[in-house]
């Protein structure tokens, strides 16, 4: 990796009062890069990207974007900055229109100031253009956006994230609320916001979903980083290891073949890890 | 990219079709149910034909008026009230918020001996203040809005009575008329012109100019974009980047505007105001803007709607005086009447939003 990160996090960690929720983690996001983090509910991929999406501020460590420290108060700094976060249920608005939602928060107007109005014929145009690029055809774009699917909703998110030029995309848990052929979708997108050459942080604690796009992987682990691994440097089997507990699942696995009438094999998990069912999402 | 995917809405077809990606908009009646106002609207028409053929003195103009003017009066105030209400929040102070408008302008004037237009700023200044204190409070402490402004309504109720007994050793302010600039303020905010032989109140036209701007504001500029979010979904929109605490604190000041223009309306329509009023008005602002088809927890509504709302409390009111029966049933008519909105919005919404 010899270009410079877009975004970077040097043993940043957070705690709320004497709750340490993270804790000397070291992340580095390139452009045209996937970088994916993985962890157990809990572990505490919500605050990492919170801290990035200037939702939070980092208590310890450093956060630099550019190479240049920054400490973000408002997700608007952030998004000023090229770092969008598409969360999976803070997305949207579901009572408002599809357009309307797609130009939240920076909306296209006209006329000068006592008069100026929302530009809604080019919000729709724009709006209609930048979801069929990414291969999103909607019936109606006034129809709230409440009434789409979870799939749907999550790619308007991201055309949106997209159009409004984000270097840094945040993906949380962009596949855990969704079916295999809407997650399917989902990932196309991300694939495609990589082409485009965009940096992109994928949350989620799929491990089939990571490897299929990502160039990196971090895996955290009660607040602290357990693995931080290139991709050509893991293999899905020690990924899918360390998502599942890794050395606590060989103690388990110990005491519950102990414990007699349960099967002394090693668990599933080891031997095959595409028959792990990721565990369906409460967010961490 | 553009082949990066099956449409997502129909999935076998390759890709947006040549339908421009807009395969089907839902039925023309789906769209027109889900405008917020269409409830109402009905409900309005449907009060206004009844009270027309039950009392017969209503179809003159000079009742039509007087129905116009009452309906104002709470129409001014539920403006704001349902924008609030869009926004996710509501004022339980903004009744007796108008009284202390008046009390403040009128007490300045007149104590101090000034042209009453500085007792108007002034009232504004302390209105638009009492807006901001709700909303700043409501913004840093995260408490529900019904905790904050009660407590600012049982701040407000009492302060009305006590100061103005101190300041006048009664409960009501003194006669203003005949001081500096009266006239020109009762003309601004409580005059009455005639239209065909009917003397229309100055409010009715205020009422209707406010609706107009509101509509306006809401759905043709950022801030009413941001109106509809921040009751929608307020961490969503935090998250994209809406101005939450802008938006919150200066919907609360505009039900302070809303305040104080009433009350000044109240005191150079009467001269002189009563400390101990207001009480319960909120809640009649509120059911205004319910009925007029805003929800409750914020984030769907419209300004048009709150029109019609307050016209049939206008129309009741007055309908039921006109047709010659007890005006005890008069609030008795006003909760059937909430009671039949919420359950025609609640039905229109769920039909509306369905695929």
């Amino acid at each position: 990796m010899t270009d410079s990160p877009l975004a970077e996090l040097r043993g940043a960690g957070k705690s709320y009062g004497t709750l340490r929720a993270l804790h000397g983690v070291d992340l580095a996001v390139h452009a045209g890069r996937v970088s994916c983090v993985l962890g157990d509910n809990g572990a505490g991929k919500s605050t990492l990207i919170k801290i990035i999406s200037g939702l939070h501020q980092h208590t310890e460590g450093e956060f630099l974007v550019d190479g240049a420290p920054v400490r973000f108060t408002t997700p608007r700094e952030a998004l000023d900055r090229g770092i969008a976060a598409v969360y999976q249920d803070l997305a949207t608005v579901p009572l408002m229109p599809v357009w309307r939602n797609f130009f939240l928060g920076s909306e296209l107007t006209r006329g000068p100031w006592p008069v100026r109005r929302l530009d809604i014929a080019r919000m729709k145009r724009t709006a209609d253009q930048e979801l069929r690029a990414l291969g999103i055809a909607l019936d109606d774009l006034d129809q709230p956006i409440g009434t789409l699917s979870g799939g749907q909703r999550q790619c308007v998110a991201i055309a949106r994230a997209v159009h409004f030029g984000a270097r840094v995309l945040i993906l949380d848990e962009p596949t855990a609320a969704l079916g295999v052929k809407q997650s399917g979708v989902v990932l196309k997108y991300v694939a495609a916001a990589r082409e485009r050459g965009l940096g992109v942080v994928l949350i989620t604690h799929n491990p089939h979903h990571a490897y299929l796009v990502g160039d990196h992987f971090s895996v955290l682990r009660l607040g602290t980083l357990e693995l931080s691994a290139a991709r050509g440097e893991i293999t899905l089997e020690d990924l899918t290891h360390h998502m599942a507990g890794g050395t606590e699942l060989a103690v388990l696995e110990h005491e519950l073949a102990r414990a007699g009438g349960a099967d002394p094999a090693p668990l599933p998990d080891q031997r095959d890890p595409r028959s792990v069912s990721s565990p369906r999402e409460g967010t961490t | 990219m553009s082949a990066a995917g099956p449409a997502v809405t129909v999935p076998p077809a390759p890709g947006p079709g040549p339908a421009g990606g807009r395969t089907r908009q839902r039925p023309l009646a789906l769209r027109l149910l889900a405008r917020p106002e269409v409830g109402v609207f009905l409900g309005a028409v449907a009060v206004f034909v009844f009270f027309l053929i039950a009392a017969p003195s209503l179809r003159q103009g000079g009742s039509l008026a007087t129905v116009l003017y009452q309906s104002s009066t709470i129409g001014i105030m539920a403006l704001p009230v349902a924008l609030l209400m869009i926004g996710g929040e509501f004022d339980l102070s903004s009744g007796v918020a108008v009284v202390s408008s008046a009390l403040t302008a009128s007490m300045l004037s007149y104590q101090l001996t000034l042209n009453v237009w500085t007792g108007v700023l002034a009232a504004l200044v302390v209105s638009l203040a009492v807006g901001a204190f709700n909303g700043w409070l409501l913004v840093r402490t995260g408490l529900p809005s019904f905790l904050v402004t009660l407590g600012t309504f049982l701040i407000l109720q009492g302060a009305n009575l006590a100061v103005t007994k101190a300041v006048t050793g009664n409960v009501a302010t003194d006669d203003i008329s005949d001081m500096d600039g009266f006239g020109q303020a009762k003309a601004l905010f409580a005059s009455s012109f005639g239209v065909g032989g009917v003397q229309v109140k100055i409010t009715v036209v205020w009422w209707l100019v406010f609706a107009a701007l509101a509509t306006w504001v809401l759905l043709r500029t950022r801030y009413g974009n941001w109106v509809f979010a921040v009751g929608g979904d307020r961490d969503s929109a935090r998250a994209v980047g809406v101005p939450v605490t802008f938006t919150k604190v200066s919907l609360f000041m505009l039900v302070g505007f809303g305040a104080w223009f009433v009350g000044m309306h109240q005191l150079f329509s009467f001269n002189t105001v009563q400390s101990g009023e207001g009480v319960g008005q909120e809640l009649i602002y509120i059911a205004a803007a319910v009925i007029g088809g805003c929800l409750l927890t914020g984030g769907y509504g419209s300004a048009i709607g709150p029109v019609f709302g307050a016209f049939m409390f206008g129309m009741v009111n007055q309908g039921i005086v006109y047709a010659g029966w007890n005006p005890d049933w008069f609030k008795t008519f006003l909760g059937v009447m909430l009671l039949g909105a919420v359950l025609v919005n609640l039905w229109v919404r769920r039909t509306a939003t369905r695929r």
